[in-house]
């Protein structure tokens, strides 16, 4: 290879060097030799990717090493004890647990289907046109802040709410969940649920959207040919074809749900009890309680808050992880990215 | 039977004008179905709905219209075309709706926000800060001037610590590799789960309690939300940047450095520019770590480093739980200012995503290619 | 022999009895898309019972011309056409039959197998009868589609104990014959056949050949070819189509199969079926 003496152009260069021999035939070994320029970019390269891991490694450390204390004090209890009163050694995560987990239940029941719904229309039945202007305006609902909608929702939809929460309570108790001990419409888990919902659609429709696009026209094609109707095609084709990205996508929202704080956190009023009357005023989330304790808490009560958030942390961590693992392993998923 | 051999000759076919198929869509028939359903669903519900106890009013009614309709539009198609024309009939509608039907919370939101932040906003409000004012205040007395500013050196710190991090980690991941990658890759797609109030906590825990809080540990809790997510973006953005580019450069003799910095990444300019700004977007309407790391204040405190700092979501946050009115007023100003913060930047995005002649052509024909070669 | 129900035709579902073959006759039929033409007055008369194979040079618009006759064509946003086309008589496009309905008796398999991959051998067999809103009433008579179709496919043998094995499985050849199996299950009166083997091996090929030499009694076959020796084997009628640099192509000259390829009228037929151009 010629050599270049300009030293704005040094390309890195092969060098062939007699390698050790296999199979009885001696093979040749290139090692690469790159100029000073391309060694210094490789080094801060390097250096800056492990600073980020460095980072993000000390992070997680450190939140488990401060969340340590609280959890030794409290062993199996904190999964089970519903109070939190770090102070006096009764504290656990059964109560706020239970509610995240609701809130995340309730969010992904309306918030599903209604992406499913948006994410085929899109695809499927809106003239070409449309298309670009209706994905960029779902779009922009993801752009809106979570205190916006923990705004909205507090003030516009839980009047609103409160008397469908009254009907639902009036006529269809027969679903343990609509039962209420009390008659607080107010601030509730299914208020919070129905923002939480709105504000998942988005992340949801976007990765379905992404997966039903790229259902095989080959098969469509003979779905019509075979006399079909356009729902038909839908159902044989484009919906079995996008199962990984309907659950990668709910999976997606649910992580998103899980985390949720300001819109929480805005709407209930905690309650530290296990209770699945969605419908009655209370409800809490692990996010909410560390928002709402944490300038009152000593140095031990941040312990325990920092147990919560890493319980959190885990939760929304494998949710993800599941997530990408469904979409990229089933056949829609290949090209997609979550 | 055989049909002879016919031969047609292009130029003695006369030139008459065709015809050409009209393919209607959209029989007349269907639009008779659709408002004799419709109206009848009406009429029908109007009828019943005194007898069961009201949803509320307005809501409750358009629902029970809403599924009297579907029913009878099912029936009506059943009837004139078969079980099938009228399933995906039903199938269009419904699926219409849930399409259509996702414009609305944006509308709602959108307009409420305005509409209750519209009229507190003065041009004072860019300006002044909450220092003279008292419990006793109007609502458009004093300003948001210190939480703008908070936010504003809040975010920019926020990007000026993660976005060069982000995208050189970027450029690691995806053009030199190596072992380092693995790990890399899989520390940022977890770090991306972080729930953000935990971050915040982290940020509180680390730093707030030794050195109190200040904009800047606020500033620290956004990077630490940001930069996996600028990071993963980054990469995305690289990825799509074809390999061909690269090997044609380094076949010219140019260095990897060379390569990068004059190939790479001005192809993907405008695709990691979008990603900044969307970032910045989202780190803008962060509440939960600032809740932890600022403080809050009612004074412009231009020095992020020093002392308690205010921002536009703590603002919001932070005046809407006082029982005044004018409290609750200037708060939903805020809340306006955000929005429309974020809505710029948002269509900023879409604008620079869009129209660079660059790497926006090479991404759509990209794009295109790929698609050709799918059908 | 068909409903009439409202102001449109709807044929009733069957299982018991293959619909007599039709004749398609084509007439002045032009195609574009969006303004720019691909067809210029396509005339073309299809016998029932009998192959009739398109042949000429690629481009020259022969698969758009097959679409054109089970209303595939308007599927593609900004096409359209002008003409007719009629299927016993009836308009498909200005009578009162749906697209879905005449993609019910127009059957088509395309150029490349698209078995629905997800779906077992029978499932997929049965799929267009679900498709098109047939009730198989019981298990028995959902065997008995299955068998009779997979067997007029010539598939029947090869798969009978992997009926539950996914669609996806199979190779080439059988895919396309599971196709044309799903295609027959629906009983179609006309079967539209666009370069069913230019994927396929030798073997599949043959055995795809001799499946169109049987159902060719009670099914009216147009496919579309490149291979002229496939179309000598096969066909009964031929047309040539041809179409200039960026004109729109037209047929130059149609007719029973032997003539075409022996004493054909137009020179330009003659080069081509003795290969000087193509």
């Amino acid at each position: 290879m010629s050599r270049r003496s300009s030293h704005l152009v040094s390309s890195p260069e092969a060098i062939a060097v007699a390698g050790p021999s296999v199979d009885g035939e001696a093979r040749v070994e290139i090692r690469v030799h790159r100029g000073p320029v391309d060694r210094a970019y490789r080094l801060v390269a390097r250096l800056a990717a492990s600073a980020t891991l460095a980072l993000m490694a000390l992070i997680g450390a450190f939140l488990l090493a401060r969340a340590l204390p609280a959890l030794r004090a409290a062993k199996w209890h904190f999964l089970t004890e519903q109070s939190w009163t770090p102070d006096s050694g009764r504290f656990g995560i059964s109560a706020v647990l239970l509610g995240t987990v609701l809130i995340a239940i309730i969010a992904l029941v309306i918030a599903v289907p209604l992406s499913i719904g948006a994410a085929l229309f899109i695809t499927e039945y809106a003239p070409r046109g449309l298309r670009r202007p209706i994905t960029s305006l779902v779009d922009l609902l993801a752009a809106v802040p979570s205190l916006i909608y923990g705004l909205w929702g507090l003030f516009f939809l839980q009047p609103r709410l409160i008397k469908v929460s009254r009907w639902l309570t009036d006529h269809a108790s027969i679903v343990p969940f609509f039962r209420t001990k009390s008659t607080n419409y107010a601030s509730t888990t299914f208020i919070a649920g129905v923002v939480v919902a709105l504000m998942i659609v988005p992340i949801c429709t976007a990765v379905m959207r992404e997966v039903f696009s790229q259902a095989p026209p080959g098969e469509k094609e003979g779905a019509l040919a075979l006399g079909g109707t356009r729902w038909g095609m839908v159902r044989t084709v484009v919906l079995p074809f996008g199962r990984g990205g309907i659950v990668g996508g709910s999976m997606l929202g649910l992580g998103r749900a899980l985390g949720e704080t300001i819109a929480v956190s805005l709407i209930i009023s905690p309650l530290f009890v296990r209770s699945t009357h969605v419908l009655e005023g209370g409800g809490n989330s692990i996010s909410a309680l560390i928002a709402l304790r944490f300038s009152e808490s000593n140095t031990f009560g941040i312990s325990a808050l920092m147990a919560a958030g890493l319980v959190l942390f885990v939760m929304t961590l494998v949710v993800n992880a599941f997530a990408s693992v469904i979409v990229s392993r089933s056949r829609s998923g290949a090209a997609t990215e979550i | 039977m055989a049909t002879t051999p016919t031969v047609f000759r292009l130029d003695d076919a006369s030139d008459a004008p065709e015809a050409r198929v009209r393919l209607r869509r959209f029989h007349p028939d269907d639009l008779t179905a659709t408002c004799g359903a419709g109206v009848s669903a009406f009429c029908a519900v109007w009828l019943v709905y005194e007898r069961f106890t009201p949803l509320s009013g307005g809501l409750g009614f358009w629902l029970s219209w809403y599924v009297v309709f579907l029913a009878l539009y099912w029936l009506i198609v059943r009837g004139r075309d078969g079980r099938m024309a009228a399933t995906d009939r039903l199938a269009t509608v419904v699926l219409t709706t849930a399409g259509l039907g996702l414009l609305v919370p944006l509308v709602l939101i959108v307009g409420y926000t305005v509409y209750k932040g519209w009229t507190a906003l003065r041009p004072a409000f860019f300006v002044k800060d909450l220092r003279y004012t008292g419990s006793l205040s109007k609502a458009t007395d004093g300003g948001g001037l210190h939480a703008i500013v908070g936010t504003l050196e809040q975010v920019g710190l926020a990007v000026l610590i993660s976005v060069p991090l982000g995208v050189t980690t970027a450029v690691f991941l995806n053009e030199v590799g190596g072992r380092l990658a693995r790990p890399v890759r899989l520390i940022v797609d977890t770090m991306s789960a972080i729930p953000s109030i935990v971050a915040g906590l982290f940020i509180y825990a680390v730093i707030v309690l030794t050195l109190g809080q200040n904009g800047f540990a606020g500033a620290l809790a956004l990077a630490v939300l940001m930069l996996p997510t600028v990071t993963r973006t980054a990469e995305v953005v690289l990825r799509l940047v074809p390999g061909g580019l690269r090997e044609a450069s380094l076949a010219l003799g140019a260095s990897e450095w060379r390569t990068v910095h004059d190939v790479v990444l001005p192809t993907s300019r405008s695709g990691l520019v979008t990603a900044v700004i969307l970032g910045v977007a989202r780190a803008i309407g962060e509440t939960a770590p600032l809740l932890l790391t600022i403080g809050g204040a009612f004074v412009v405190n231009a020095n992020p480093f020093h002392g308690k700092q205010d921002a536009l979501p703590y603002f919001v946050y932070r005046l809407i739980k006082f029982p005044q009115t004018a409290q609750v007023q200037r708060a939903w100003t805020g809340a306006l200012v955000l929005l429309a913060l974020v809505l710029v930047l948002f269509v900023a995005a879409r604008i620079v995503g869009g129209r660079k002649p660059g790497s926006a052509g090479i991404l759509r024909r990209q794009r295109r290619h790929d698609r050709r070669e799918r059908s | 022999m068909s409903v009439t129900i409202g102001a449109r035709e709807v044929p009733p579902p069957s299982l018991d009895g293959q619909r007599p073959p039709s004749r398609l006759i084509a007439e002045g039929v032009s195609a574009w898309f969006g303004t720019h033409k691909v067809l210029d007055r396509v005339s073309l008369v299809m016998e029932p019972g009998r192959v009739t194979a398109l042949i000429g040079p690629s481009g020259c618009g022969k698969s758009t011309f097959l679409r054109i006759l089970n209303r595939m064509h308007e599927l593609i946003p900004g096409a359209s056409l002008a003409g007719t086309i009629e299927l016993d008589g009836v308009d498909i496009y200005r009578g009162t039959r749906s697209p879905t309905d005449t993609r019910r008796r127009v059957g088509m398999v395309f150029q490349k197998p698209n078995p629905f991959p997800a779906m077992s051998v029978a499932d997929n067999v049965v799929s267009g009868l679900k498709l098109s809103g047939v009730k198989v009433q019981s298990r028995a008579d959902r065997r008995d589609v299955v068998e009779h179709s997979l067997q007029r496919a010539g598939l029947w043998n090869e798969v009978r104990n992997r009926l539950t094995d996914p669609g996806g499985a199979l190779s080439g050849g059988q895919q396309q014959r599971l196709c044309i199996a799903r295609a027959l299950a629906v009983e179609p009166q006309v079967l539209l056949m666009d370069e069913p083997c230019s994927a396929l091996d030798p073997t599949s090929t043959r055995r795809i050949e001799d499946t169109i030499a049987e159902i060719s009694k009670e099914v009216t076959v147009v496919i579309v070819t490149h291979n002229m020796q496939q179309a000598q084997r096969v066909s009964h009628d031929c047309a040539f189509f041809l179409a200039g640099e960026n004109q729109p192509g037209y047929i130059v000259e149609s007719g029973p199969t032997d003539t075409l390829f022996s004493s054909p009228d137009d020179s330009r037929t003659l080069d081509y079926v003795r290969g000087r151009f193509g």
